[in-house]
């Protein structure tokens, strides 16, 4: 993998921030995109915009075929079955959404249980509490001393009437990759459905979602070198049959009288209104890109810059970090703190040394919570980071502490 | 305009004059700053209408921390009343630093805090 090579097709990257050049360390927040995800969204609004779905002008096809071509890509990226079983949103926040108020809203007052863990973003946590308020039970496993998931705890909580387990594939605030393929058992032998929040793995590693076993699988777009605003949802076809629409209006309709409608076949059931037609062509030529890198190729390169930078942090005093110390086991993500100093001050410092990383709660304040700090500082690296980024990361935290007499 | 980090600032954040609990206090405010999860408690001691005692506690960055500390500075010892005039604007003022917009919060918690504490809800939000 030739890093610089890959750096010069970012241009941000060229940036200047605070008279110094942009070392950009926060791509679990957001990833940054090449020119070539940019230039398909400006050639299709250039040649190639129009709706999709109901023109049968020449460009009303090519649009169809581009915003289709593009759920085929995604549905050979993660393995599914089917392109009928991928299901365009907004981002992985929407995806959980989706299958929050169409599978289980509806069901919420027969009771049972859905099973999440103290370890995910508050997108999986939050709509969970909300489908709670309705009449199922919910539960949280939780975090072991070394990172992981407390399985004893999720064998000891799980039970019969169990309707889901939703778990984050990679923490956004540890790294720590979770052994999907037990949880997916533990789930299934209890007959319960199993969900996965893969924001943090689809862009960082080969993902197959028939491996996995997974019922639900959503991810972002932006995470991944595609534009904001289109995620994916995966479902197993036989869910989408018999979920509920999402939302309800145009596109997702096969005919449509005052008084009754019926619904359009999945996917497109689950995707009312225009979509997000330039969104899903940026996330193609964003898939098409790490394609061209390969997953596995990527998988390595973040692996040895893990190890790296926890190599580097463990010689820093009074600087702690939290997650896994094996770097095969955990995704490029580094929170850390600094004794004595917030990490907002710790940002704000960095950021004038041109360095960006992200501070504060990462949206997961029950982990916070578990981790006994309020917040935390965090640096996530991605295709286009290589050991010198560390340095200078590294480096501005020396600076930073100086500062602060720590 | 002071360095958000100027030594002054980052001095009053390691060495709080200001900070810590009154046990008897009779006014009490817990606020939080939903960007970042921080919050801070403002103990006051209100006696014939003049704050004798002012302590803030809590979690934060340094603007926050330090900026909390020379506010109850300004107005320990003041009329309650007088204390009202002290304006986000005037308050910015005095604490002179040159603020970004996102840490233009940090700076400001224990203002709404304290605005609050003195029931003066119209300025604290």
């Amino acid at each position: 993998m030739d890093v610089e090579k890959i750096k010069a097709d970012f241009p941000i990257l060229k940036r200047k921030i605070n008279g110094k050049k942009l070392v950009y360390l926060d791509s679990a927040a957001t990833s940054q995109k090449p020119v070539q995800v940019i230039s398909a969204i400006k050639e299709y609004y250039e040649n190639r915009n129009a709706n999709v779905s109901r023109s049968v002008h020449k460009l009303g096809e090519e649009a169809t075929e581009a915003y289709e071509n593009a759920r085929k890509t995604v549905a050979k990226l993660i393995n599914a079955n089917s392109e009928k079983e991928i299901i365009f949103v907004r981002n992985a926040t929407e995806g959980i959404n989706l299958v929050a108020y169409s599978y289980f809203l509806p069901v919420a007052q027969a009771g049972g249980k859905i099973i999440s863990t103290v370890m995910e973003h508050h997108s999986n946590i939050v709509p969970w509490q909300f489908i709670n308020s309705m009449g199922i039970d919910l539960k949280f496993v939780g975090v072991t001393k070394d990172f992981g998931l407390d399985m004893e705890n999720l064998n000891k909580i799980i039970s019969a009437g169990t309707k889901l387990v939703t778990i984050t594939h990679a923490s956004n605030v540890l790294g720590t990759i979770n052994d999907i393929n037990q949880v997916s058992k533990i789930a299934h032998d209890n007959g319960s459905l199993f969900m996965v929040d893969a924001a943090q793995s689809v862009p960082h590693m080969p993902v197959d979602v028939q491996k996995l076993d997974c019922d639900f699988l959503v991810f972002s777009g932006h995470k991944m070198l595609g534009p904001t605003g289109i995620g994916v949802l995966y479902a197993k076809e036989e869910h989408l049959e018999n979920m509920k629409p999402f939302n309800y209006g145009g596109d997702m309709i096969k005919e449509v009288g005052l008084e009754k409608t019926a619904f359009n076949d999945v996917p497109w059931k689950f995707e009312a209104g225009t979509p997000n037609i330039a969104g899903a062509i940026g996330l193609k030529a964003a898939v098409d890109y790490l394609n061209r890198i390969g997953f596995n190729s990527i998988r390595k390169h973040e692996t040895k810059l893990t190890k790296y930078s926890l190599g580097e942090f463990s010689k820093l005093d009074n600087v702690e970090t939290y997650g896994p110390s094996d770097a095969t086991k955990r995704g490029c993500v580094i929170s850390f703190n600094i004794k004595n100093v917030h990490p907002h001050d710790a940002a704000s410092l960095l950021d004038r040394q041109g360095i960006a990383i992200r501070s504060g709660h990462a949206c997961a304040q029950p982990l916070m919570e578990w981790l006994g700090a309020k917040a935390v500082a965090r640096a996530s690296g991605y295709i286009y980071n290589d050991k010198n980024d560390i340095d200078a990361l590294v480096g501005g935290i020396e600076k930073v502490k100086r500062m602060f007499g720590v | 305009m002071l360095d958000m980090y100027a030594e002054e600032i980052l001095e009053r954040y390691k060495d709080p004059v200001n900070k810590g609990v009154i046990k008897n206090a009779t006014s009490e405010v817990h606020e939080t700053n939903p960007l970042c999860g921080d919050s801070l408690d403002i103990y006051l001691k209100i006696e014939s209408g003049k704050i004798t005692d002012a302590k803030f506690n809590g979690f934060g960055c340094a603007i926050s921390q330090a900026s909390a500390d020379i506010l109850l500075g300004i107005v320990k010892g003041k009329g309650v009343e007088n204390a009202k005039n002290t304006t986000k604007d005037n308050f910015l003022k005095t604490l002179g630093i040159s603020l970004s917009p996102a840490r233009l919060k940090c700076a400001l918690l224990s203002w709404h805090a304290l605005m609050i504490a003195i029931g003066n809800r119209q300025n604290g939000h």
